[in-house]
Parts: C-alpha cells; structure tokens; sequence
C-alpha cells in the first residue's frame, strides 16, 4: 500500500491511500464543520446540509444525485458529527471517475427552498424517531449538562424548534462559510488511479469559491458535573448516561485509554461484562471513549430493569473504584491488546473501512500511520499507563443522566 | 477472484462448506444447528435463545470464563443468533487462529457444561432482551408482524415470551440441547484464507464421531391477514406491512427479490424517492424479501409522526402497486449494477461471505457462485418483471402498527386474499 498525498496552492487537499490488489475504490469529502461550528439559532444546520448536498447541483436534480449513486452500483452515504461532515461512496475502480465527478460536484449544492422545506419534514421526522428510541435523548442531554454553554453541548440533529425555525439563507450562508476548499480534503482508499483523480480534482475545483474559512474558535471547555431524570411514560427499561472527562484525539495517552475501557467495560469479557451482564443484572453496561481535537470524555451507557438500577449502579461505582485501587492485570492488558488488535487487522481489510481510519487521522493530526505502526503503540502500553490515564479520568466527577418511567 | 466451492458430506449429515479468498488475512465461519424456535416445545418461548446462551456457559475442559478469554487471547469475534430454524454461531479472525476457533465450537456444540447454577443468570438476559424490545418500537413492529401473520410454532420470535422464559427449567435446556444440537440439519461454511483439507482433517476429528438427528415435525404454515394495533406513547407511528412473494427456493425468486429491489434498492428506488423524497413523510422507508418454511413474503416499513400516519400508509400501499404500471430499462439497469457491484463488496469480507454460503445451502441445497447469479440478474427484463408482478399481484396482507392510533388497512387491500 502506497500513502499519495497532493496539495495545490489553491485547490483542495487529495490523500491516496492506494491498495492495487484492492477490488474497490473508496472515495470520502471530509469537510471540518459539525455542531460546534453553529450558532445556536441554527443548532441542527450541519446535519440539514448534509442531507441537502445530496438535493441537486447546477448540473444534476436531486433525482439525477440519486439515480447516479445507484447507476454506478455505489455504497454511499453521509454521517455529521461534532466537528465534521462526510460524504463518502464506494464502487468498482472502473466506476472511479464518475464517482469523484458526482461525489465533488455535490460539495456544491444549490440549496433550492422548495427541498429546503420538504426534506426539513424528514430531517423533523429523524429527530421525532430518535427521541422514540431509547435511550430517549440522554445521551445529547448528557452532552448538554456535561459541556454547559460551550458549542461541544450542540445536538448534532438540532432541536424541533431550531430545525423548523431555520431558512434556506442561514444554510447557504453557513455552506458558503464551511464547505470551502481548506476546510475539507478528499480521502480515497483502495485501487485507485491516482493521477487522473488529482487531475479531475484539481480542475473540478477551479471554479469553487475562494475564501478562507474562519478558524473554528478554540475556547477550552468547562465541564460540569451533576445528575439529572428524564421521565418517559412509555420505557420498560432503566437508562443511565454518564461523562467523565476524557482525553482529545491526539493524546499519546489514547491507546492506554482504549485499553483500559476495554479491560473495564468492554461488551464481552470486561470487568463490568462479568458482574453485571454475565449475571443477568443489566442488558448493556459500557464504557467508552470519545475524542475530540481539543479535548475528550469518556461515555458510559446502562441499561436494566429499573428494580435493579440502584444495585447495578452501585456495582459500577465498585468495579471502577476497585479498578483505581488495585489497577489492572498483565493477563488483562494482554487480552485486551488482542482484542483490540484483530479486531484492527480484520476492519482494514476493507479498503472502505480504511477510508475511514485514513480520514479520521488526517482530520486529527494530517498524518496516518500504517497499521502495523498503530498495533506497535497498542503493545507498548504498560498498565502503569492505564492506571495513569485511569486516574485523571474515572477519578473525576461525572454528568449523569437517567432516564426513568413513570413513577 | 475465481470462486470455487469446497463441499464435503460427512456420513453423520453435517454438511461442510468452504470458499478460499487467498487475498484476505482473516478467515470467518458460520455454524447453523437445526436448533431454531420452531423446534421449542409449546409453553417454552425463549428456549432456543437460552440453550444458545447456556452452551456458551463453559464446555469441553474450560468454564464460561475461560472459554471467553480463550477466544480473547486469539482475537476471535464471534456472534450468536437464533431464527425460526436455526441458532448460529459466528466467528471471524486471523486466518491462523481458524483451528484454534474450530476445535473451541466443536466443543461448544458438543460437549457444553449447562452449568444449573448459571440458569438463572441465562434467563435474566433473556428478560432483559425482551424489555429492551418493548422500549424499540421501530424493532417491535416486526416482532409483532411475526407473531400475527404466523401461525405457531413459526410465528415465534427469538427473544420468547416472559411466560415461555419463566417456564424453563435446566431439564428443558438439556433436553432442547440432547434433541437438536446434532448434526444432521448443520450446516458449517467457512471462507477466507485457509487450507481445506487442513479444516477437513480436523473436523473429522472432531466432529466425525458426532451422531444423531433431530425428529422433525411441524405443522404448515398459515398466514394471519388483516391489521392489529399495538399502543404504544411514541411520536412516531411505526408500520411494518407485509404481502405475499415468491420464497428465496422459488424459481422466480430472482423476479420477487428484483420487483423488491425495485422498491426499495438505493436512493433512487420508488419507495424512498416517494414516500421520503417527494413528501418528507418519513425519515426511513424500506422493503424486503423474507422466507420462512418455503413461504415467501415482502416486508415493508415506515416510521413517521402519527398525523401522517394514514398518509404514509396510502403512499407506500400506492408505491407498491405502481410496479404494476412497469419497471423502466433504467430503473432495472440501476437494480442490476447494484446487485453485480454488492457482490463484489462480499469478496472483501470472509464473514459476509461464510455467512451467504450458509444460507444459500439451507435454502437451495447449493450455492451459486457470482457468474450465475450475474446471469440470472443479466435475464432480467423490464418484461419478464411486469409479467411476474401481474401473475403475482401483492395479496395476503397483513399490517402492525406501534404508535398512539391505529390504523386500518384500506378496504381493496384487506380483501386482497386468496
């Protein structure tokens, strides 16, 4: 595998991950822009956008968008985050040049108000159906009672009011701030003709507006800890959210970290998989992390019969106290380490799935490191390490929020 | 690329599968046992789920921890499952540890510990499950669409009943385990990057010796149609709407699967361009083909606030007849470079490709390679897909909705019986 990257003076950043004995080609826009980057009168407008970009250019309907992605047999869709927006399709390597034609000409979108509206009744369907599923907005609430008024408590989906109060102009203006040419690189993984996707690149993105993109303002976040219910007529079920604080995506602590929440709360295997889900206790009990470019948390999710919760919650406390009291096994570390490095080896198989692992370390720290090198880091851990990053993590207060049925 | 099945017939009836991918690191099995909840005795929902949970408790010379950390130490993922016919086991790994995962599940399927002492914690899952269902609706109306449309013992689902979970006792467990954990029925695939004749040499060892075959009655199948209403206080009201179709073992599958493909294939497919893109009814829309006991049927779904609830219904029940008017060449060309490219995508995965391999053996007895199935896709025409769809108008409907209203299915459709 060959590591390609490409940079003009005003063109967008290109980065080629090529596997020639690949049978696919993956292609991905990763644009910096998510939640944190609204304001809060149109909290929801990166996730819209993303939705948007597939509704028509000045050279294709929406319809045309649609019927390509699929003419060319492409696995394609888009995912907004906190930080970041990408769009991605995977095809065959004879389908390539299409696909990067259609992939980069939709960066573009015309943003016409006839599909503003419409696909606003879906965008307020998708909030209508995730606050049917469990566990009920209690992960965004956590987020909200955990960052206070910094922009990293923005729900990704947007709230009902911000998303039917918002017009088209507030996205064409946030698009024209966002999506421009050093805000966002092109990623592509597996068997790809390198040259003539620099070239088609380079020129499709002649024409794309020229300013710079405001940097994103680093305004280090507060946390704030507490506890807080969210009653729900209909739950059978008890759910509980927590955050702790956690460490940021380019932390030389990560790997110790990944370790440690796999030891402790992994969903088989772990600390918290024997005393609560082996034994019935709880239906899922986890613990992971989160990592942001300036800094990170760690989510914890419990699930269980609300007769049980107060047990099952006292049982955590005791796993991670006892985890900080007494640290961690060289036999659980080595498990732990296996684990997570199959686990490695068999998601990079897919030239896809490299797509995402390329792209999400060019987001982090513009550079990538080869698999092997990133399995060297997991085994260089020590369980001094893990108890280190235990510590300045687990030991601190956390955000909790519960979710509970009538009482 | 070449595709080649392996296929050894053990004299105890397992069937053994395997498709070498040399260009892969890992290797991924399947392991489907005859051992689904249609085989549960009356009064035991739940059994198949449980026993499945119980095997995985300790077997051969390690207990339930040992057993998981065995399978840690070598970086084997594994999953279980239960359908109506079968429980499975799943696994993928690095392709050197293969062996190593072979001999742990012969164990586990022959040689489980059943430990009573750990019963209770087995059935406590169970219930967890169970209630975790209750608080999905979206997952629910399918749960739920099973038991009506279904008759018993099909119509069970794999999370039982809180009655059938309450009921078992480790005799039942036992008993299920001796009954249906046997080879006749099993089916073993294996792809990746493997030796075969290594694989065969060790099975043979392992599971040669392996004896019995499960009594097999059952009654047909009869379908339940009309509508039934499950209250539920959501914003959304979740439809799941089923009809009758042509099963996987059909020889005009390929026509039903396409006519479904048609529907529900892709962000150009009718279902979502109509009902999503068009109107903004929904957030998701989908349809797809399932096959029980040599019945075929659609299932289609819709999530959306329950004021367009009635809309959402007209508009998909309106979609789905719309195949009547035709397929257009492009919407068929578009279903066909989908399907050819998806199987392309297989070959980067051992496990998506074990498990496909196990499914077709259940299902057809063999397994089409890509070529055939690129050309039956390649038979397909605009013609032969009309004349399927009016020779096989959607009948037998049944429909569930989760949500705070009902809904009834409109009067042509709820007569639309055989």
């Amino acid at each position: 595998m060959e590591l390609l990257t490409h940079k003009s003076e005003d063109g967008p950043e290109i980065v080629i991950l090529h596997d020639p004995a690949a049978f696919t080609a993956s292609f991905g826009w990763f644009v910096a822009t998510g939640a944190r980057d609204e304001l809060s009168e149109v909290a929801g407008v990166s996730h819209f956008l993303e939705h948007m970009v597939f509704k028509g250019t000045a050279r294709r309907s929406g319809e045309d968008v649609n019927r390509e992605l699929d003419h060319l047999g492409a696995q394609s869709n888009a995912f907004t985050a906190e930080d970041s927006t990408v769009f991605y399709a995977s095809v065959l390597p004879e389908c390539q040049a299409q696909a990067v034609d259609l992939l980069t000409d939709i960066m573009q979108p015309l943003l016409r108000e006839e599909d503003f509206e419409t696909e606003k009744q879906v965008i307020l369907e998708e909030i209508a159906m995730y606050d049917d599923q469990p566990p009920y907005g209690a992960f965004e609430r956590a987020s909200e009672l955990f960052f206070g008024d910094h922009a990293l408590a923005t729900r990704v989906l947007g709230t009902t009011e911000s998303v039917a109060d918002m017009t088209v102009a507030q996205m064409r203006e946030y698009h024209r701030q966002r999506y421009t040419k050093d805000n966002m690189f092109l990623i592509a993984s597996g068997n790809i003709n390198a040259s003539q996707l620099i070239d088609y690149v380079e020129e499709a993105c002649r024409e794309w507006p020229k300013h710079k993109t405001i940097s994103r303002p680093h305004v280090k976040p507060k946390f704030y800890f507490g506890e807080e219910l969210i009653e729900r007529e209909s739950t059978h079920q008890h759910y509980a959210v927590q955050v702790w604080p956690g460490v940021d995506c380019n932390h030389p602590e990560r790997y110790a970290l990944r370790l440690l929440c796999s030891i402790l709360a992994d969903d088989s295997g772990s600390r918290l998989f024997w005393e609560l889900i082996d034994t019935g206790r709880a239906e899922t009990a986890a613990i992971w992390p989160q990592m942001l470019e300036d800094c990170g948390c760690l989510l914890g999710y419990l699930c269980c019969a609300p007769e049980d919760a107060e047990e099952n919650e006292a049982i955590q406390r005791r796993v991670i106290e006892q985890t900080l009291r007494e640290g961690v096994t060289e036999k659980e570390i080595q498990l732990a380490r296996n684990k997570i490095t199959s686990s490695l080896i068999l998601s990079d198989e897919r030239p896809s799935n490299r797509l995402f692992a390329l792209g999400q370390a060019w987001f982090n720290r513009r550079s990538y490191e080869p698999l092997d090198v990133v399995l060297s880091r997991y085994a260089a851990v020590t369980a001094d390490d893990i108890m280190s990053i235990a510590e300045r993590t687990l030991r601190s207060d956390s955000a909790i929020i519960k979710v509970v049925g009538p009482s | 690329m070449n595709q080649k099945l392996l296929h050894r017939q053990f004299d105890n009836g397992l069937v053994l599968l395997g498709e070498h991918m040399p260009w892969l690191r890992s290797s991924a099995f399947s392991f489907l046992l005859p051992a689904g909840t249609c085989y549960e005795p009356e009064g035991h929902d739940g059994l198949a789920g449980m026993t499945s949970e119980m095997v995985q408790r300790g077997c051969g010379q390690l207990d339930s921890r040992q057993f998981l950390e065995e399978l840690d130490y070598h970086g084997i993922e594994r999953s279980s499952a239960i359908t109506t016919t079968h429980s499975s086991f799943s696994c993928a790994m690095p392709t050197e540890v293969l062996g190593h995962a072979l001999k742990l599940y012969s164990d586990l399927i022959r040689r489980p510990h059943l430990p009573a002492g750990q019963l209770e914690d087995a059935r406590a899952l169970g219930m967890q499950d169970l209630r975790a269902l209750d608080d999905e609706p979206s997952h629910r109306c399918f749960s739920e669409l099973k038991r009506f449309r279904y008759s018993q013992p099909f119509g069970r689902i794999s999370q039982g009943s809180e009655e059938g979970l309450a009921a078992i006792d480790i005799g039942d467990v036992q008993e299920f385990f001796g009954v249906n954990y046997k080879p006749t029925g099993s089916i073993l695939a294996v792809a990746g990057n493997f030796c075969w004749d290594e694989v065969c040499e060790l099975l043979d060892r392992e599971l040669g010796d392996w004896g019995g075959e499960p009594a097999r009655l059952l009654p047909p199948l009869r379908s339940t149609y009309g509508s039934l209403h499950v209250d539920h206080a959501s914003n959304q009201t979740h439809l799941a709407l089923a009809y009758d179709s042509a099963s996987y073992e059909s020889p005009e599958y390929y026509e039903a699967r396409a006519l479904v493909g048609v529907l529900s294939d892709g962000m150009s497919s009718r279902l979502f361009s109509e009902v999503r893109e068009k109107r903004g009814l929904v957030y998701s829309v989908f349809a797809n083909c399932f096959s029980l006991a040599g019945k075929g049927s659609v299932l289609c779904y819709a999530g959306t606030t329950t004021n367009r609830a009635e809309e959402t219904l007209h508009v998909l029940i309106e979609t789905v007849q719309s195949l009547g008017q035709g397929v257009s060449l492009d919407e068929l060309n578009r279903l066909k470079n989908r399907i050819k490219s998806s199987l392309v995508f297989e070959q980067e995965s051992s496990a998506a490709r074990s498990s496909q391999i196990a499914s077709d053996w259940f299902y057809l007895s063999r397994v089409p390679d890509r070529d055939e199935v690129c050309a039956k896709v390649d038979a397909l025409s605009c013609e032969s897909l009309l004349d399927h769809f009016q020779c096989n108008l959607p009948k037998n409907f049944s429909l569930v909705t989760v949500g705070s209203q009902p809904l009834e299915l409109p009067s042509g459709i709820v007569d639309a019986q055989e």
